[in-house]
């Protein structure tokens, strides 16, 4: 039986399972139109508007020493932009911060790695390099991996990327 | 000019049960000059003192948070003057440390220091308050006012460094540090 995509409704709801309410963003084409412009307008979350991705790395990372759970949302061309923060804020010094990232250009069910596009092939590698944990959300069946991500990055108070495979409607 | 552990020591004198994020030297002699447990130096990478002073405020509205920010560490995070102001937290205060150089990797002067203007770009990106202070009898004198102030307020505060510290980044990003800071947050009312 043919998977019925990503629905958007589905994903924010397993975010609010997973007591994310802070949302820091930078747009992404992705998700921009079913997520982020339906996040910015649902009373259960409080979206920050970043102006570069790096800040929203340590926006979660205050937010965490403040008691909240957030989500750090951009593409993955912002992720590139921030391993510096992702190294220095989430890795060595072991926040949890969870980002959710949209692969712009993803061939549908074509592994990220074999895209044809560099930027998306080196992405998982990259990530495997900085021992950042990944996980693919890009069929239906994917989202039931995104609230136990979340638990477990904050659990072990380690970062965590969701990859964005396809857009969510 | 004002020294920068003349600038602490009044901080500390003033200071209650705020939160203090510090970057680079002021963070390392703010842990020096002004031992608390509601220090916060874990930042992490350069120019990234604003964006965690802005979760923590977010998160914890109750609680005024002040960031020492230095002008090389702003520069490149420059965009979180948008973002704050923005945000509009009204429990941050921004005070950035101006001494017009990378102190901490050389002392080589930040790019165009002498035109520069800090609190011009915090009034355009729409802080609610900017101000600039250089002598220690007027950051004695406004402090109260700044940490009263409803933010986010920018306050450029020229200086220089005073006397040496010992320098020790692996406390200043130690996560245990920033485990025990979490708790000291948590159990702060």
């Amino acid at each position: 039986m043919p998977d019925e995509g990503l629905s958007a409704a589905q994903i924010i709801a397993a975010l609010k399972q997973a007591d994310i309410r802070f949302v820091v963003a930078l747009p992404d084409r992705t998700t921009s139109e079913h997520l982020l412009k339906p996040m910015l307008n649902d009373p259960d979350f409080q979206v920050v508007q970043v102006c570069k991705e790096d800040e929203g790395l340590s926006i979660c990372a205050g937010l965490y020493s403040a008691g909240h759970r957030s989500l750090m949302m951009m593409q993955y061309t912002g992720l590139l932009d921030s391993i510096n923060a992702l190294r220095g804020v989430a890795k060595e010094g072991r926040n949890p911060v969870c980002m959710l990232v949209g692969l712009l250009g993803k061939e549908p069910g074509v592994p990220p790695k074999q895209s044809a596009r560099y930027g998306l092939r080196i992405v998982e590698p990259v990530l495997d390099a900085m021992d950042v944990p990944h996980h693919l959300v890009e069929q239906g069946a994917d989202i039931g991996r995104i609230q136990p991500a979340i638990d477990k990055a904050y659990a072990e108070s380690a970062p965590v990327v969701l990859l964005i495979g396809a857009s969510p409607r | 000019m004002m020294k920068r552990d003349d600038f602490l020591t009044v901080l500390a004198r003033h200071r209650k049960d705020e939160v203090v994020v510090a970057v680079y030297s002021a963070a390392q002699e703010l842990i020096q000059i002004a031992p608390h447990p509601l220090n916060y130096t874990f930042t992490g990478a350069m120019g990234q003192g604003s964006s965690h002073a802005l979760g923590l405020a977010l998160g914890r509205p109750d609680k005024r948070v002040i960031v020492l920010d230095g002008d090389g560490s702003l520069l490149m995070n420059l965009g979180s003057l948008v973002t704050i102001a923005h945000a509009a937290p009204g429990n941050l205060l921004h005070c950035l440390c101006r001494n017009g150089s990378y102190e901490t990797n050389g002392a080589v002067p930040i790019p165009n220091r002498d035109k520069l203007s800090f609190t011009a770009l915090a009034a355009a990106a729409g802080y609610r308050q900017v101000h600039a202070v250089s002598a220690l009898d007027e950051w004695d004198r406004r402090l109260p006012e700044f940490i009263r102030a409803q933010g986010p307020v920018f306050v450029d505060i020229e200086m220089e460094r005073g006397a040496s510290y010992p320098e020790d980044f692996e406390r200043l990003y130690d996560p245990a540090c920033r485990d025990a800071f979490r708790q000291a947050l948590k159990d702060s009312t």
